[in-house]
């Protein structure tokens, strides 16, 4: 678990700040999808070494939901994204996880709020 | 001759006497020195007994490593066992006590297990005692626990207290010795934020203990510069006594800072510092020399009885050997010789280098010899020595032995994120991994032995650290500098001395022997992790920071391979031990996790309630009158009472969420299994919000207040979770809907009436008309008090009586509530509690998390009509529908009543078929929840029973062998009262309205420490309107730009929501018009769910790190700045209202456990 979470909308923020929920990379399929896809959504999860994009909640701050991408071995935080901006660029794109919006980065500083 | 001191020299101040005693007797020293010298001082050098064999221990490391000179500190609750004598300043009044001694120190009956160490090699009760098993238990584990081991805890509750702070920086500087003290001048001057920590209660490391000369200063004289430099310095944090224990991804470090000369203020403090960079400077241990007897009191490491020599002026005695390999030994040789003691200098080496022969001049010199076996009782008296060359073998008369066997860089906080250390053959020493997370070290923490290099290399790497950070760091000029040898630190590695006759010990405090490695190695536990294991060696409080590098070396040995094939064991946080205490800090106790208190807590108190935990709340369970001696006699006149006239009881503690936005009542249809957006405005619907696996996640109520304006209602238990999954769902799943969440829980007193006659009784305190036309069931609207307050009225129950729910903004809630006793007087009006409650609601069948237990449908609890056919899409309806979750076999939720009216039953037992056998073949259900009924007279029970619809009527056991209880018992229908049963109540109708009292907001500072003079003073604000402006993320600006207009403040929350403050006095209507109406844009009333604090003074941004972790510099750096933070586990919107003054907004349930909180954290800085 990273130690240090920087939250897009309140800055840095210890850990302590947050809740978990785990995996962000399943879409939650259409009502009409076959059961399968549900079965998949709600029980299949790999158990990533290495970098995963997880829904964390910023309980204690601004409540907002975030997707955070970390690398569960040496604990690094790649980005941090508002779980909102994730869904709508993975909306438009479904094949690329690339959000478009605010994201913050250890390397680019902390993004005006 | 034994230890003594000279009359003359050292750093110690011989004017200030200090007197303190150990094991009872009286004994004094001198301002400036630690237990340990100070005893030496004494002449006492037998300091303990071993952990194994009991064997008489003294000094050896004199520093973070000591082993040996283990000690315990005061008693009863305060009592802290294996505290090392080396690290602690000598102080008034300071009462030590040696450990692992029977009957005494001087003279141990353990020491016998010494005679019998032939049969206590490493494994020894692995292998002795495998058999027979059933003893290990009783017999062995006991004895052995008590013949070994270390100091004892105490068994008493700590009174000690604790703190926990943050500390923000740009570079961490590890270790104040020569190297620190350069990287922490180098960094603070280029003007970044540093923190300098030493394990140590003075700054300046070996500056302190060895003879050097840099530029015109002596070496204490130069770290006192340095230091004055850095404390005049704001930007600079000096943290003496503080030991960083571990190092953490981010950058984040964790220290504790030892308080045990402090007055006042934490005993100890647990730290934990984020920085950008971090120079590691811990310095180097020296290590041990590996013969027999290395363990004898006398015998001790070179560096720490030069240190001793020069810091304490501490005489080791007339006649010194010193046996070493490397240059350490001729400068303590160089420094007993200037003192006038006579020195034996035994070096391994056959070549010395000029220098060091030059430092030594004046020994008697024994090169390419070495001691085999120092010899003595409690402590050395002669040492053997063996010529290499020809084998010969002496024995010299001495007083004291030093050793150096080279030196140890100290990497553990270097490898705590994974990494290991790196073996270098050319040196002999394992070197810090690469630079990791901005973490590098300097000095000889890096391996470099020489002062002058210790200082560049200091120098060095803080202006790194500055400048990776965008500081420009001057050039610090390098002071010419005088050493001893002149700077000759090399040393040759041997890891143990093959002439040995007696015991070799490798890890002193665990009792680990060069032989018990040997032995690990022959009998296949020659890894580094497994003999370690099997040994112990490095297991013991000290995690073998003297040890490990040796057993390693003679592990290599052994195996025929080099140190570096051998590699080291895994370093982990904990440095040091840590106290748990210290790691609680104030998260214990009642203080374990904050408490809630309803609005209603004082009017409950008043009328004498029982409190019990329920959650994060207190909630009153019951409230016993004249002689009722127990809770249930309270329950059952409570229960009584509500069915028969009319109850009152606190509901405030229901999560309560407003829900807004043009999608509020699309959002509520996919979140929910009924179809709310039918819901007509003014009225409320019971609801069930399932998971997405399909199974119950919570009940509660959805009111329509206005045409996209909706209250949801939710369990007490359930209130966080479901607020968070409506989060997640609106953020993460839809959000393209517009819909707007906040939690009015705090905002609401919530008050039930219920009974056949609360209409009677709220007549008369609500204006409005409560017929049942006006206020059918269900009803949901804005009401008038006679006083003229705007209210809340639900038509809801959960007694199954008649029953309403009076919600008030919180600060009215104990006048409403006294005006409806006052009311209900005529009416024998009685409050009730949660006991009470759960039995009306048993008796109606409703139910609870102790029937949504995450196993349930709504199916099982007969609530299956409640799910929508109609709708394409909500939460959990694909998965409601798989098979499992639809079979007629399941689990259904029925009614019990034993056949024995008078026989219990308890929630958790199972059912059985009668004559069944107790398995899990037969299990049929199990019972959820049990109470008894004073209608009924009988105790009855809601439970889980296969195919439990079609089973009323049969008998069956409910089996409860943890208990011990088989009770017969029939099934039934889950309702077992009828409501309005109890016919007509001749009751007067013509009873004068009831006013308010004015309400009194309550101080919640009452009592508490709020100020420290000048520096710090906590306050509440006057009450003052606040209001959360929300609305779509895309109009932020807007909604700021409304938020500020309330106090000139804005207070974001997250985008699209902020929080607007009134000015004092002004009412919460006043604000709402004052912000303005925007279609798009809704406004939320919080003025009575939020309590305001300031927190003002120098020291405010200090008490404000005991409880948060943002970093106020950065995040809120100009006044008018604000975010929201948690403080310990408390939500709050903090605001810098001035350069040293904060507002914190905190949630009102919160709000007397937060003050309470703060007020600590004043009281401990004072």
């Amino acid at each position: 678990m990273a130690s240090l979470i920087r939250c897009p909308h309140c800055g840095m923020r210890p850990k302590e700040e947050f809740s978990i929920r785990g995996d962000a990379s399943p879409v939650r399929p259409k009502p009409e999808a076959k059961f399968a896809a549900w079965d998949d959504y709600l029980h299949s999860r790999d158990n990533v070494r290495g970098v995963m994009h997880e829904h964390w909640q910023h309980v204690g701050g601004c409540r907002r939901w975030l997707v955070v991408e970390r690398d569960t071995f040496t604990h690094e935080v790649h980005s941090v994204v508002d779980a909102a901006d994730y869904a709508r660029a993975r909306a438009v794109k479904p094949s690329k996880v690339k959000p478009k919006g605010k994201t913050a980065t250890a390397a680019k500083g902390r993004a005006k709020s | 001759m034994s230890f003594s001191r000279f009359d003359t020299g050292g750093l110690i101040d011989r004017s200030e006497r200090i007197g303190f005693s150990f094991d009872g007797k009286q004994l004094e020293g001198f301002a400036g020195d630690t237990l340990a010298s100070a005893l030496l001082a004494n002449g006492v050098s037998l300091m303990g007994r071993s952990f194994k064999y009991h064997r008489p221990r003294g000094l050896l490391s004199g520093g973070a490593s000591e082993p040996n000179a283990l000690v315990t500190l005061g008693g009863g609750a305060t009592r802290e066992p294996n505290l090392r004598a080396s690290m602690m300043a000598l102080r008034e009044g300071l009462k030590a006590e040696s450990q692992n001694r029977w009957p005494s120190l001087g003279f141990d009956v353990g020491a016998v297990n010494s005679a019998l160490s032939p049969f206590l090699g490493a494994g020894f009760y692995y292998k002795t005692f495998m058999w027979p098993a059933a003893l290990w238990e009783k017999l062995y584990e006991p004895l052995i626990r008590r013949a070994a081991g270390l100091g004892r805890a105490s068994h008493a509750p700590d009174v000690q207290e604790y703190e926990k702070r943050w500390a923000h920086c740009d570079v961490l500087v590890i270790g104040a010795g020569p190297a620190g003290l350069m990287a922490a001048l180098t960094a603070a001057r280029s003007g970044a934020r540093v923190v300098l920590c030493d394990e140590s209660f003075d700054f300046g490391g070996r500056l302190l203990k060895d003879r050097v000369e840099i530029g015109d200063a002596d070496g204490p004289g130069f770290a006192a510069g340095v230091i004055a430099e850095l404390a005049a310095n704001p930007n600079v944090r000096l943290l003496a006594s503080t030991t960083v224990f571990g190092t953490y991804d981010s950058g984040v470090y964790g220290a504790v800072e030892r308080r045990d000369a402090a007055e006042r203020g934490p005993a100890q403090r647990v730290w934990r510092i984020v920085a950008k960079r971090c120079v590691l400077a811990a310095g180097a241990e020296e290590r041990p020399l590996v013969f027999g007897g290395n363990d004898r009191p006398g015998v001790m490491m070179a560096s720490s009885m030069r240190g001793l020599l020069n810091a304490q002026a501490i005489r080791p005695g007339d006649h010194v050997a010193v046996f070493a390999t490397g240059g350490s030994g001729h400068e303590t040789a160089r420094d007993l010789l200037k003192h006038g003691l006579a020195v034996t200098l035994v070096d391994a080496r056959a070549d010395v280098p000029a220098e060091e022969l030059a430092a030594s001049e004046g020994a008697r010199l024994l090169t390419g010899y070495v001691v085999a076996d120092a010899i003595g009782g409690k402590a050395v008296s002669a040492v053997d020595v063996v010529d290499r060359a020809s084998g010969k073998r002496d024995k010299i008369k001495v007083d004291a032995l030093a050793m150096s066997g080279g030196w140890n860089p100290v990497v553990g906080l270097a490898c705590h994120r994974g990494d290991r250390p790196v073996w270098d053959e050319a040196s002999g020493m394992f070197l810090p991994p690469a630079e990791r997370d901005g973490l590098v070290a300097a000095g000889s923490a890096a391996g470099i032995l020489d002062l002058a290099g210790c200082l560049s290399s200091g120098a060095a790497q803080g202006a790194r650290a500055a400048t990776d950070l965008g500081f420009k760091p001057r050039k610090v000029d390098a002071e010419a500098v005088r050493e001893a040898c002149g700077g000759s630190t090399g040393f040759q590695t041997l890891w143990h001395v093959a002439e040995a006759r007696g015991k070799a010990f490798v890890d002193f405090q665990n009792d680990v022997t060069v032989s018990d490695l040997g032995l690990a190695v022959r009998e296949g536990y020659g890894h580094v992790e497994l003999a370690k294991r099997y040994t112990t060696t490095g297991m013991a409080t000290d995690q073998g920071k003297l040890s490990n590098f040796n057993a390693i070396g003679i592990l290599a040995e052994n195996r025929g391979v080099s140190p570096d094939q051998v590699g080291t064991t895994t370093f982990r946080p904990f440095y040091t031990p840590v106290s748990i205490g210290a790691l609680a800090g104030e998260h214990r106790g009642s203080h374990y996790r904050p408490v809630r208190r309803s609005p209603l807590h004082g009017w409950a108190e008043k009328h004498g309630a029982q409190f019990i935990e329920a959650g994060a709340w207190m909630r009153a369970s019951h409230f016993p009158r004249g002689d009722e001696t127990d809770w249930k006699q309270a329950c059952d006149r409570e229960t009584l009472a509500v069915r028969a006239g009319v109850g009152i009881s606190d509901a405030s503690t229901l999560g309560k969420i407003d829900l807004s936005g043009k999608d509020a009542a699309k959002f509520l249809d996919l979140i929910y299994t009924g179809k709310m957006s039918t819901l007509a405005v003014g009225k409320a619907r019971y609801g069930l919000m399932l998971r997405e696996d399909g199974l119950l996640m919570d009940d509660g109520t959805v009111s329509r207040l206005g045409e996209s304006h909706y209250l949801i209602t939710t369990t007490t238990a359930a209130a966080g979770e479901v607020m968070a999954h409506m989060e997640f769902c609106a953020q993460a799943l839809w959000p393209e809907l517009d819909v707007r969440l906040a939690s009015v829980t705090d905002q609401w007193a919530q008050i039930t009436v219920a009974g056949p006659l609360s209409r009677d009784v709220l007549g008369r305190v609500v204006a409005d008309d409560l017929s049942e036309t006006a206020v059918p069931f269900l009803a949901a609207r804005e009401v008038t008090l006679h006083s003229g307050l705007k209210a809340r009225l639900f038509r809801i129950s959960f007694s199954g009586e008649l029953a309403f729910e009076l919600a008030v903004p919180a600060r009215h809630g104990e006048a409403v509530a006294d005006a409806i006793v006052e009311a209900g007087q005529p009416f024998g009006i009685t409050p009730y509690g949660l006991e009470a409650l759960n039995v009306l609601r048993t008796e109606k069948g409703f139910i609870t998390h102790a029937e949504i237990d995450g196993r349930t449908t709504p199916g099982d609890l007969g609530l299956g009509k409640m799910v929508s056919a109609r709708k394409d899409d909500f939460v959990g309806r694909v998965m409601l529908s798989r098979e499992g979750l639809q079979r007629d076999d399941r689990e259904q939720l029925v009614g019990l009543r034993p056949v024995n009216p008078a026989h219990g039953i308890l929630a958790g037992g199972h059912l059985l078929e009668p004559d069944s056998v107790p398995a899990m073949a037969n299990d049929q259900g199990h019972v959820t929840s049990a109470c008894w009924s004073p209608h009924l007279k009988s105790t009855i029970a809601l439970a889980m029973l296969k195919r439990g619809r079609e089973r009323h009527g049969e008998r069956l056991v409910v089996w409860d062998p943890l208990r011990g209880i088989e009770t017969e018992v029939v099934v039934c229908a889950p309702v077992f009262v009828e409501a309005g049963r109890l016919g007509e109540v001749k009751i007067a109708r013509d009873l004068d309205p009831v006013q308010l009292a004015a309400a009194v907001p309550p101080d919640l500072l009452a009592g508490l420490v709020c100020r420290v003079a000048d520096r710090v003073a906590l306050t509440q604000l006057s009450a003052a309107p606040v209001c959360l402006v929300a609305g779509p993320a895309a109009r932020n600006a807007a909604i700021r730009k409304m938020a500020r207009a309330g106090d000139g403040v804005a207070r974001p929350v997250q985008p699209g929501h902020a929080l607007a403050v009134g000015n004092s006095g002004e009412g919460s209507e006043d604000l709402v018009e004052r912000l303005g109406a925007d279609g798009a844009i809704s406004l939320c009333d919080l003025s009575d769910a939020r309590v305001r604090f300031q927190l003002a003074g120098p020291e405010a941004q200090e008490i404000i790190a005991t409880q948060s972790g943002i970093d106020l510099s950065a995040e809120l750096a100009k006044p008018g700045s604000s975010a929201p933070t948690l403080f310990g586990h408390v939500p709050v919107q903090l605001t810098r209202t001035g350069a040293d003054a904060f507002e914190i907004m905190v949630f009102s349930t919160y709000a007397q456990d937060l003050a309470q909180s703060l007020s600590r954290s004043i009281r401990l800085s004072g």
